[in-house]
Order: C-alpha cells, then sequence, then structure tokens
C-alpha cells in the first residue's frame, strides 16, 4: 500500500473554512468572554454614573416634597462662584501632586528593600502592608491623636531637638494641616503599593542581576538599568492608581479635620459628599462629581500621553 | 495551578457555600414583608443597648397585649440612621414607625416621609410633656419624645473654691463678665492648659447643639425666626459679630483649644480642665467618678438670658405606612408614665413629664439632677423650626469652626447668612 | 521570559547591616497605630487619653483587662458580621477574578472591533469615586427586578435591597482588574495561542488551560485588591442593608458612636476585624509571592 493518500484536511481549515469566518468566529467569542463584565458595568456603573451626572443639570435635592426639574446650567454657574469649592479644586490637585510622587517612590523603595532571600522577608512585608488593612477610620483616628499639639509626634520634635523646636498644631494649623494629611496618607499607602512594585520586580530575570553583578557594576547602575527599565508595566500601573486613589481623598479628611481649619484640607470629592448628604443638596454634589470626572479625565489623559512618549 | 494555588482555591469555595447557604437563610427571612398586621420600626439604637432594652422591652408589651399587629424592630447605628432612612426612602420603604432626631422633624415632615400624628388616645396628654420634646411642624404635631438632654457645665467645687469662684446657681448663673473672670483666675494659675472646655472637637450636629444657644444668649440666631427667610440680622448683626469675637478669644486667650481631644469628659476627669461644656449624658459617669466634689452649673448668661438647646430623638410615624391605624395604636400605646419613666431612667435623660421625674431618683424637685429639668423647661430653645435646618446646621457648623480658627468674624458671618439666604431662595423658601 | 530560577531577587540584595537597621526602624514606623490600637483594646477609656502623649500609649501597662472585648459581644452581633463580611468578600473575589479575567483575556488577546474603545471606557471607570454616584444606585438597584426560586416555580421580584447579592454584584466587574489582568496577559507570548489553534484547541481551552495558570501573580494580586475594599465596606451596605443579620463588619464600628462613646471598644472591636486579616495576608502573600516566583513572567 504505497499509493499516495491525499493528507487529511488540517483541522483548522475543517473548523472553519476561510479565514473571516474565524475572524468573525473569534469576535462572537470574545464578545461572549466580555459580555459579563460588559453587563455588569453597565449596569452598576455606566447606568447609575450617568443618571448622577444627569442630575447636576436639575433641582434635585436629597429630601424634597417636589419633584426635580431641569435647570440647565444653573449649579455649574453657582460653582464657580463658590470659594470653597475653588479652594476643593486647588488642595485636590496640591495633595495629588504631592502624594503621587512621594508615595510610589517611597513604595519602590519598600520594594527594594524586601525584596530578597533573607530571614524574615515575609515578616517585614506584612509588617509594612499593615496600614493597608487597617480601616482607615482608625488609622485616621490615631493619627488624630498623634498630631495633637501634646502628641507623641511633637514629643519626639522635642527630644530629638533638645528643646529647640516646637512643632505646631499639625492638623488646627491652616499652614500644615494639609501636609499633614498628606504625609498620613503616604504613610497609609505605601504598602499596596510596595506589594504592586515586589509583583513587577519578581518578574525581572534573575540572571539579568548575576550578570550585572559579575560584571561588578554599582548597585545603582544594576538599578538605572536592569531593574528600572523592567518595572515598565508595573510603572503605568502604579502611577495611574495612585493618582485616581490621591484625586478621590476623602475619609481621612472627613475624620481628621472635616475640610478645615480654614478649609486648607477640603477637597472635592468631601465637598462631593457634604452637600449631597449633609446638605441635601444633590444636584449641586452632582454638579461637583461632574467637574471632578473630567478633571481627573484630562489628569490621566496627559498621563497617558507622556508615559506613551517616553517609552 | 500549583498545590497552593488549589489550596487557595478549595478554601474559596467552602467560603462560597457557606455564603450560598447564608444568601438562602437571609432571603428566606426577607419573604414574610409586612403582611399579616406587622409593623416595622426603626430606631438608632444599635449598639446602644439601655436605650435599646427598653424599646425591646415597649414592643414586646404591646405585641403580647393584643393580636391585631405585631411590631418588629430593627436598629440602626446612630451614625448612619440617617442615611437609612434618606435611602430607604428614595425606594418608598421606609418602615411605619420610626425614630427622629427633633431638630430633623420639620424636614422630614416637609419632605412627605412622616405622617402628621393625630394622637387621641394615651395615658399621658401631650399637654404635660416638656415643649421641646414635641415635635411640631406648621402647627401639626409629627412625633413626641421620652426625654430630652440638656446642655450644662461641669465643674469641681474643689477647684471653684481653690480660686475663690462662686457656685452659680440656675437663678443666678454667672454673667459674661464673671465667666471670664472665673477663667482668666483658672489660667493664671497656672494648673490647666485650657481651664474650659468646650469640646470643640467633635462635630457634626454637636456644634449647633452646644454653641448655638450661646450665639442665642448675646442675642443673635441661625435665622430670622420671624419670618424663616433671611438670616440677615440674626447670624451677621452686632450681636452675633460679638459672639463670634468672644468665642474666638477663647482661644485666643489660651481659654479653650482650638480643636480638643477626642473625648473631652475623660480629658475633664483626668483634670486637665476645670470647666466642662457637655451634655446632661455624662453626668452619672462624672458623679460616679468624683462624687460629691461634681458640679453641675447652669449655663452663662450672656445677656438675653441662658439658653440650652432642646429637643432630642422622638418617635414618628411615616407617610408610607399603610396600617397607619396599628402605627397610631402602638405610639398611643407607648404613652405611659411607666415608659417615660424607663426610657429617662435607662439612658440617663430628663424624662418628658413631671410625673415621671418624680420617679426617677435625682430628679425628683430637690434632688441631684433637678437643675437639668429646670434648664430644660425654662432655658431651652428648640433648633429654628424650618425644613431648612439641615443645610443652616452644616453652615453654622463650618462657620463657627473657621473663626474659632480665626477667620475673620464679619467676613465670615456675612458669607454664612449669603449661602443660607441664597439656599432659601433657591428652594422657595421650603414652601410647600 | 524565564521559567528556571525559582527566585529572581538579586541574591545580594540589599544584605547588609545598615539596609536590616533601616527595615527594623521601618517596622515601628508601620506598625505603632496597631500596636496602640492593640494595646489601647486592653484599658479603659480614662487611662487610654490619660497614657496619650507619652510612651505608654504603646505599651501595655497600668490597669489592663478584657473588659471592652467583653463588651464588644455584648453590644455587636460580632460574629454574625465577620461572616457575612467574610461570605460577601470570598464570593466577590471568586467571581471578580473570573469575570474579569475573561473580560480582560478577551480585550489583550483576541481581535475583534471595539476593543479599543471598550478598554478606554473601562479605564475611565476608575476615575469616578463610588461616593459621588452612591444615590443614584440605590436608586437604581432598588428596582432592578431578580428571579426567585421559591420551591420549584420562579418568580419575578422587584428590588435588590436587603441581600447579600447587593453586597456582591455591583463589585464584581472592575476597571482595575480588569487593567491589571490585561497588562498582565498582554506580557504572555501570543505565540502560545497561535500553536495551541494550530493544535485544535479554543479560545476558553487557551484561556483555562495556558493564560491562567501562568498568571498567579495577576490573581493574586487582584484578590487583594478585590478583598480590601470588600472588607472596608461600608457606606454602600449602610445604604442598602437594613436587616442587622446581613450587615458587614464596618458598620459595625458605628455601633460604638453612641452618645458616649467609647474607645477601648472602638479599639477592640477594631482589632477584631484587624488581625484576622493580617493573618490572613501573611499567611496568602507567601503562596502569592512564590507563585509570581515560579511562574517568572515577565511583566
Amino acid at each position: 500500500m504505497t499509493a499516495a493518500v491525499p493528507p487529511l484536511p488540517r483541522p483548522r481549515r475543517a473548523r472553519g473554512g476561510t479565514l473571516s469566518t474565524a475572524r468573525r468566529r473569534e469576535g462572537v467569542i470574545a464578545i461572549g468572554m466580555a459580555g459579563p463584565a460588559v453587563l455588569l458595568l453597565l449596569v452598576f456603573f455606566v447606568i447609575p454614573v450617568g443618571l448622577a451626572f444627569a442630575l447636576a443639570f436639575t433641582s434635585a435635592r436629597l429630601i424634597s416634597p417636589t419633584p426635580a426639574r431641569f435647570v440647565g446650567l444653573r449649579n455649574f454657574a453657582m460653582l464657580a462662584e463658590d470659594p470653597v469649592f475653588l479652594r476643593s479644586v486647588l488642595n485636590t490637585f496640591a495633595f495629588a501632586a504631592v502624594v503621587v510622587p512621594v508615595q510610589a517612590g517611597l513604595a519602590l523603595g519598600l520594594a527594594l528593600l524586601v525584596n530578597g532571600r533573607f530571614r524574615g522577608t515575609n515578616f517585614f512585608r506584612t509588617v509594612y502592608f499593615i496600614p493597608v488593612v487597617t480601616s482607615m477610620v482608625v488609622v485616621s483616628i490615631v493619627w488624630t491623636f498623634l498630631y495633637r499639639k501634646d502628641g507623641l509626634l511633637n514629643r519626639i520634635i522635642d527630644a530629638v531637638t533638645f528643646g529647640h523646636v516646637q512643632g505646631p498644631d499639625w492638623l488646627n494649623d491652616p499652614s500644615t494641616s494639609l501636609a499633614a494629611i498628606v504625609f498620613m496618607s503616604v504613610w497609609q499607602g505605601a504598602g499596596f503599593h510596595m506589594i504592586i512594585w515586589l509583583a513587577g520586580l519578581q518578574t525581572i530575570p534573575a540572571e539579568l542581576h548575576e550578570a550585572a553583578s559579575i560584571d561588578g557594576v554599582s548597585r545603582w547602575t544594576r538599578f538605572r538599568f536592569v531593574t528600572w527599565p523592567g518595572l515598565r508595566a508595573t510603572r503605568t500601573f502604579v502611577l495611574i492608581t495612585i493618582t485616581i486613589s490621591a484625586f478621590s481623598l476623602f475619609t481621612q479628611v472627613n475624620v481628621m479635620t472635616q475640610g478645615g481649619p480654614l478649609d486648607s484640607t477640603t477637597t472635592l470629592v468631601y465637598q462631593a459628599v457634604r452637600s449631597g448628604y449633609q446638605q441635601q443638596q444633590t444636584a449641586y454634589a452632582s454638579a461637583i462629581s461632574l467637574v471632578f470626572f473630567v478633571l481627573v479625565l484630562i489628569v490621566s489623559l496627559v498621563q497617558r500621553h507622556l508615559t506613551r512618549e517616553k517609552d | 495551578m500549583n498545590a497552593k494555588t488549589r489550596r487557595l482555591v478549595a478554601a474559596s469555595l467552602v467560603a462560597v457555600t457557606t455564603t450560598a447557604v447564608l444568601a438562602g437563610c437571609g432571603a428566606a427571612d426577607g419573604g414574610s414583608g409586612a403582611e399579616g398586621g406587622v409593623l416595622k420600626l426603626w430606631t438608632h439604637n444599635a449598639g446602644n443597648a439601655a436605650e435599646y432594652d427598653v424599646v425591646e422591652k415597649v414592643v414586646n408589651d404591646f405585641n403580647a397585649g393584643q393580636s391585631k399587629y405585631k411590631v418588629e424592630i430593627e436598629a440602626f447605628p446612630q451614625g448612619s440612621y440617617n442615611d437609612a432612612v434618606v435611602a430607604s426612602s428614595s425606594s418608598k420603604k421606609l418602615p411605619c414607625i420610626l425614630d427622629v432626631d427633633g431638630p430633623n422633624v420639620p424636614n422630614w415632615a416637609w419632605g412627605g416621609y412622616l405622617a402628621p400624628l393625630e394622637l387621641s388616645g394615651g395615658e399621658v396628654p401631650l399637654d404635660d410633656q416638656l415643649p421641646s420634646t414635641v415635635g411640631k411642624y406648621q402647627d401639626k404635631v409629627y412625633a413626641f419624645g421620652f426625654y430630652d438632654v440638656a446642655l450644662t457645665m461641669f465643674a469641681r467645687k474643689s477647684v471653684l473654691a481653690e480660686h475663690g469662684i462662686r457656685v452659680p446657681t440656675p437663678d443666678q448663673p454667672w454673667t459674661r463678665a464673671e465667666f471670664a473672670a472665673a477663667l482668666a483666675d483658672l489660667k493664671a494659675s497656672g494648673k490647666f492648659e485650657h481651664p474650659l472646655e468646650m469640646g470643640t472637637g467633635g462635630s457634626g450636629e454637636w456644634w449647633p447643639y452646644a454653641y448655638s444657644p450661646q450665639l442665642q444668649s448675646f442675642g443673635g440666631d441661625l435665622v430670622d425666626r420671624s419670618s424663616y427667610k433671611t438670616a440677615e440680622g440674626a447670624l451677621n448683626g452686632p450681636e452675633a459679630l460679638d459672639w463670634a469675637k468672644w468665642f474666638r478669644s477663647l482661644v485666643t486667650d489660651g481659654y479653650m483649644a482650638q480643636k480638643s481631644g477626642s473625648s473631652p469628659n475623660d480629658d475633664f476627669l483626668n483634670g486637665k480642665s476645670a470647666i466642662e461644656w457637655d451634655g446632661s449624658w455624662d453626668a452619672a459617669k462624672n458623679v460616679e467618678k468624683l462624687g460629691d466634689d461634681l458640679l453641675i452649673l447652669p449655663p452663662v448668661d450672656f445677656g438675653r438670658g441662658p439658653k440650652i438647646g432642646g429637643a432630642s430623638w422622638q418617635w414618628a410615624m411615616s407617610a408610607h405606612c399603610a396600617k397607619p391605624e396599628g402605627a397610631r395604636a402602638f405610639l398611643e400605646f407607648t404613652r405611659k408614665t411607666k415608659y417615660f419613666t424607663e426610657f429617662a431612667k435607662a439612658t440617663g435623660t430628663i424624662p418628658a413629664t413631671d410625673a415621671a421625674a418624680a420617679q426617677i431618683p435625682g430628679y425628683e424637685p430637690g434632688g441631684r439632677y433637678e437643675s437639668f429639668v429646670r434648664s430644660a423647661r425654662d432655658f431651652a430653645v428648640v433648633r429654628p423650626v424650618t425644613p431648612a435646618y439641615p443645610y443652616l446646621a452644616s453652615v453654622f457648623e463650618k462657620t463657627a469652626k473657621d473663626i474659632v480658627a480665626g477667620a475673620e468674624p464679619e467676613a465670615a458671618l456675612d458669607e454664612a447668612v449669603k449661602q443660607i439666604d441664597a439656599n432659601l431662595k433657591l428652594n422657595d423658601f421650603y414652601a410647600g | 521570559m524565564t521559567t528556571e530560577s525559582p527566585r529572581s531577587a538579586p541574591p545580594s540584595a540589599r544584605r547588609g547591616l545598615p539596609g536590616h537597621a533601616l527595615r527594623v526602624v521601618l517596622v515601628l514606623f508601620f506598625s505603632f497605630p496597631v500596636v496602640f490600637m492593640l494595646v489601647s483594646s486592653f484599658k479603659p477609656d480614662q487611662q487610654i487619653f490619660g497614657d496619650l502623649g507619652s510612651p505608654r500609649a504603646f505599651l501595655p501597662v497600668g490597669s489592663l483587662s478584657l473588659e471592652n472585648y467583653t463588651a464588644v459581644f455584648d453590644r455587636v452581633p460580632a460574629v454574625r458580621f465577620l461572616l457575612n463580611s467574610v461570605g460577601v468578600s470570598a464570593v466577590t473575589i471568586v467571581l471578580g477574578i473570573l469575570v474579569n479575567s475573561l473580560a480582560a483575556f478577551a480585550l489583550s488577546r483576541m481581535r475583534w472591533p471595539g476593543r479599543k474603545l471598550l478598554l478606554t471606557v473601562v479605564i475611565a471607570t476608575l476615575i469616578v469615586p463610588f461616593e459621588t454616584f452612591a444615590l443614584p444606585l440605590v436608586w437604581w438597584v432598588s428596582k432592578l427586578p431578580w428571579l426567585e426560586l421559591n420551591g420549584f416555580s420562579l418568580t419575578l421580584t422587584e428590588g435588590w435591597l436587603d441581600t447579600y447579592r447587593v453586597q456582591v454584584l455591583p463589585f464584581v466587574a472592575n476597571a482595575f482588574s480588569i487593567f491589571l489582568f490585561h497588562q498582565y496577559f498582554q506580557s504572555i507570548p501570543k505565540e502560545l495561542d497561535e500553536a495551541a489553534l494550530i493544535d485544535g484547541a479554543g479560545w476558553f481551552g487557551i484561556y483555562r488551560r495556558i493564560v491562567m495558570p501562568l498568571s498567579g501573580p495577576a490573581i493574586a494580586t487582584v484578590a487583594i485588591l478585590t478583598f480590601l475594599p470588600a472588607w472596608n465596606s461600608y457606606l454602600w451596605p449602610l445604604m442598602v442593608v437594613q436587616d442587622e443579620e446581613l450587615r458587614p463588619v464596618m458598620v459595625g464600628i458605628q455601633y460604638f458612636f453612641q452618645l458616649n462613646v467609647s474607645w477601648g471598644q472602638i479599639m477592640a472591636y477594631s482589632s477584631m476585624i484587624t488581625v484576622p486579616v493580617l493573618a490572613l495576608f501573611l499567611a496568602f502573600q507567601r503562596s502569592f509571592i512564590n507563585s509570581i516566583a515560579s511562574s517568572g513572567v515577565k511583566g
């Protein structure tokens, strides 16, 4: 039996036939796979956010006997003249501008510090992660104690400087309150991003480091030319997550300062919540949220543009 | 998947199953609904066993005494109670019976949350109650409370004696000048960094509750109560300005902390302050710790007589209630001197009627706490009776905090008036 | 891509004495609030405030007792709340990993029209903080239908308030998770897919047998990312869950903020809900870091 038998058709062709039907099939399966997430996002995000934004153009109140009516841009006109709102925009940007680089940097430092093979790595990682898993409300309360004029922080400053420097009343002095919240926020969030950086570090092949260390290059050079380029994808992720969480600053402010003293710590989300719930001005709060959304969107687009150029 | 990941997945699956079972139970419970004469009752007392136990007892008595209705309690933590009510109102799911913080009654009545109470029966007539314990809006009664609380000043007898400071009485409270002199003496002694504890570390309703009575004693107010259409003159007139400057001076003179600690009462008990501006709810604890050395003092008279805030938690019927006659029957049932007594006793608050007061040790004439009853009757001013109150309260809190932190008083008060007037106008003066 | 070295950390990483000293100092820096919380949970209120401002605040000195803890159990159905939170978090994590990884797989490894646009929309959803649309969402979920199984008959009911599902489903699809999976999947060589397709595998097969097993680190990170907000959720359950039986742990903290705030009890309750999480993390992060190392995929 040596007669030539035609080869069996390849499984691929038997299934799909032409290339374009394979493509179409791929499209259908892809939509099926993305479907659950898309549906859930649509129902629990897109629709309610759409509703919230639509409210910004109405007279809706939290509690009211009369139904909301369309008022055009009235709420936005009021925003433009609201000094507290303008201050909130400023504070929010100031907070993010400091927190993003500092927290990302500190987190990377921590990750490098515990990214080794030595006794107790798990212990150190867990301890650095403690603030992340502790309820923000509890953490805020404890820091409020520490920041008091006669609190532990000032006692330490006093001891270290042999009484030459007297610490301020951190949270009650408009010139230090935002800085105090920045510091505490970085402390709280660094552990989380340490984990993200660690995940990135772990994916850099060890051979590269070994080769580098055999060549006897300095630690800094190794970081600059091996570690840093290897963290490209992680960098983008850390940058975006810190930026967004920094812009959403709320809980700390709500517990520790309620926006004060003299509006020095008020933020956009804090004002949105205060207007929407406490003051029952749903429509006004929605207008703040909409402006917030647009601002953060612009920042994110700029960020994406910048990171893309560098790559 | 390695072994560890697999173990993790297995653990998750166990958790999922547990939850599914729990979810099943939850759904079965939730299915009973309001049919068959069930009346839902909401209270702000989750985690507050003293008051919750009395609510439970009243409900049990009512359920045992008749078979037509069955009242079921759901308790919420106080800090989030209002949010829960608002959220469920947006879906028209309010319970039949609910409690409400006194100053919010007009807002909730106006918003259509509450139904007017037309109480006919009940052992205790409404007229017997302290006026501040009856929640009214536009001449209709919407709520009533079993108790009130009173603002007061706590001090140590020994400390006042040591500094030669007169002990004030309800008939002869401290005047503004006397109070200033006392604070100056206490400060000069060097024993107290801040001789006066005002509780400035608090937030929310505490601010209008605690400090607007002082503003009123100066002659100002949150809003012009003759029309409820403007705050002009009331919140930024010369009297209000005087108050604002005085309030700030307490900080600049070093008499009080710009922001006090998280537990001002513990700071007072630890001897960090000499005089504490606080509520009657801390009286029992202070008596226990300080015994006879504790003084319970009336508020200072800043010109228009001593003032305290009136109205605490009260009971009401929701407008969504499908069985209003049942809710009414329950509310009428609760109006017994026995329950007025038990609520006040359990919570250490001021009973709303004289009959109840006579039965509680300390609140009887001549008792340790009699001055609270006196204050509640003679000095209490209810917070502005307007649906705009939550807004007024929020603006006042921020403005007063700004003033304490050093904002220019005149500008701060003018800004507050501007905001309040704009809000009133925007809402058609909360008509309807 | 390397599959060799089990651990890829630079072997000489910061082994010196200065590095270790720094690590130890940082331990103090990051742990002191939890130490304060734990220590205070055994102290009476008046002493907590008496000790503030001195190192005593961080030391188990003075009169210590378990009184705060027994009071907590009198005040809050703590066990029930813990079980609720464990259940809600676990289901959210499992569903979240499934739903988001599927979506990310479709977005990163398959070609279909509209995926670029979808990815952009997904990322845009990251920007809106939950607080700002919570109220419309309450109203909206109170209108949503649900199929309920009663015996053998299915009935259509309205409203999701007062359920477990309302605490889970809105948080399953998560842009962060999709984004994270997407980034990760992109780093897995596409040639693997092509080879598998030629061998007759379907797209689901590739997802299940090739991509997911290589994605340990992404799965672990997503699990943590999903767990933290689920465990800490507070505003949402407060608004949509009226039945005490269904409440999660964070709502319990509010039980202590009454007229007389008991800080000792707050610290005791906080300890009770924090320590299990830390223990979990300690156990979890070991396997999570290991799985990252063993997969050895370049991120």
